[in-house]
């Protein structure tokens, strides 16, 4: 009795769809990639339960650091340089349009406004090396607002509202805080968005509870 | 030399003969689709930390007259202060009626959940629905003293979320709120001595 020959397969597999596969993928994902800009101090933001994302546009963020220096930054890199433009202006700074350049390439920054021509006169390298003082936000000198109040006027043209976040440090002491609070009050910006990690519902509470009725599955334990 | 003869004369003689072998224009793949995965997984990873949470943060209007201010019923309210070292002290009412004894009014607790804010939360809203009904009606005033961190405020905001507490109220500290942690302090530690 003959044997049935069974016909060797080779194990090579065609790798060319998957490879298709692949590089979709990564196109994707390259084009829908913003890079984190790089913040000039690092700060660890408290855990909440709220699920809300970050606005995706007209952005203002305020840094809280935790020694209380406070940075201030803008999402988009043609309304920074519109704004310092009308900064520069307003206060006479006389800054070269390549300050005003490199001022627009960094997203946030914390530097008073009459130290702002030294800082921005630095080349891209040594401005990460510099240490920012933080702007100031007390009542008599109070900077904070005056970028807030120019931010609005520059955003005012895409006509949509501001949005403004607070990243505070989880060692902030609270009366930097509440003064910064304070100047948001100022210029009647009454709704903030404070920017938080996100923590698991604690099972048990009343928000856990709406949750699991909710059918939503995020009702793990977390103490 | 002789090697070099050999294989010249045998190239010679396929040059002539034969066609030159077809080449197969099949190239692994596999190489390729490595790259390509490892900078898919690099962008992913990368991209995931993008957007971050937010939690939205609603500030009072200043009220120029104490007419308008909203009045809270005593019976309503839980005062929670935010002390350094992440302790809370809390009262029940709005503290008129704590000031006469704020040693034993004034409790200190800490931001447990459970045996900590969290059952100090839930036990007032039994008390508040036992006492008229309405969950909405409760009203926590939230007091962080110039000691605690912007974090002690946000979990504290964020247990009003997870209580659902419907209305609450970030607050400055008044003197008199201080003087009260200032003799509970004090006297909670004469007292631990005398029953000592």
């Amino acid at each position: 009795m003959p044997r049935a020959k069974i016909a060797r397969k080779s194990t090579l597999v065609d790798m060319t769809p998957m490879c298709d596969v692949a590089f979709l993928l990564l196109t994707f994902f390259m084009l829908t990639t913003k890079f984190k800009p790089e913040d000039p101090v690092t700060v660890v933001t408290p855990a909440s339960i709220s699920q809300k994302l970050l606005p995706e546009a007209d952005v203002a963020l305020i840094m809280v650091a935790k020694d209380g220096r406070v940075f201030y930054g803008l999402d988009d890199q043609n309304k920074r340089l519109q704004l310092i433009q009308d900064i520069s202006q307003q206060y006479q700074l006389g800054l070269t349009p390549d300050e005003m350049k490199k001022f627009s390439l960094n997203s946030t920054m914390g530097v008073p406004i009459n130290q702002l021509k030294q800082f921005l006169s630095l080349s891209l390298d040594d401005q990460k090396k510099f240490n920012q003082p933080g702007i100031p936000y007390d009542s008599t000198n109070n900077e904070l607002a005056q970028w807030i109040r120019y931010t609005v006027t520059v955003n005012s043209a895409t006509g949509k509202e501001l949005q403004f976040c607070i990243k505070g440090d989880v060692d902030t002491k609270y009366p930097k805080v509440r003064d910064v609070l304070k100047t948001m009050k100022m210029g009647n910006h009454m709704k903030l968005h404070l920017i938080t990690n996100m923590k698991g519902l604690p099972a048990g509470t009343p928000a856990w509870e709406a949750a699991q009725q909710a059918g939503g599955d995020n009702g793990e334990e977390q103490q | 030399m002789a090697d070099v003869d050999l294989a010249q004369s045998s190239g010679d003689k396929r040059h002539k003969g034969t066609r030159s072998k077809k080449l197969s224009t099949r190239v692994d793949m596999t190489p390729m689709c490595d790259v390509a995965f490892l900078l898919i997984t690099f962008f992913m990873l990368t991209t995931t930390m993008q957007r971050p949470k937010t939690m939205n943060l609603i500030l009072p209007k200043d009220v120029e007259k104490e007419e308008d201010q909203n009045k809270v019923k005593e019976s309503q309210a839980l005062t929670i202060m935010l002390g350094k070292e992440n302790k809370i002290y809390y009262y029940e009412g709005i503290g008129d009626a704590v000031a006469k004894d704020p040693v034993n009014l004034v409790k200190e607790t800490t931001f447990a959940l459970q045996g900590g804010i969290g059952d100090v939360i839930s036990n007032k809203f039994k008390s508040v629905i036992q006492n008229s009904g309405g969950r909405d009606s409760m009203v926590v005033i939230i007091k962080p003293t110039d000691s605690a961190s912007y974090d002690n405020v946000v979990t504290i905001l964020d247990d009003m979320n997870i209580y659902e507490v419907k209305k609450y109220a970030l607050v400055d500290i008044s003197d008199n709120d201080k003087k009260m942690i200032d003799i509970k302090l004090n006297n909670g530690q004469g007292a631990a001595t005398t029953q000592q």
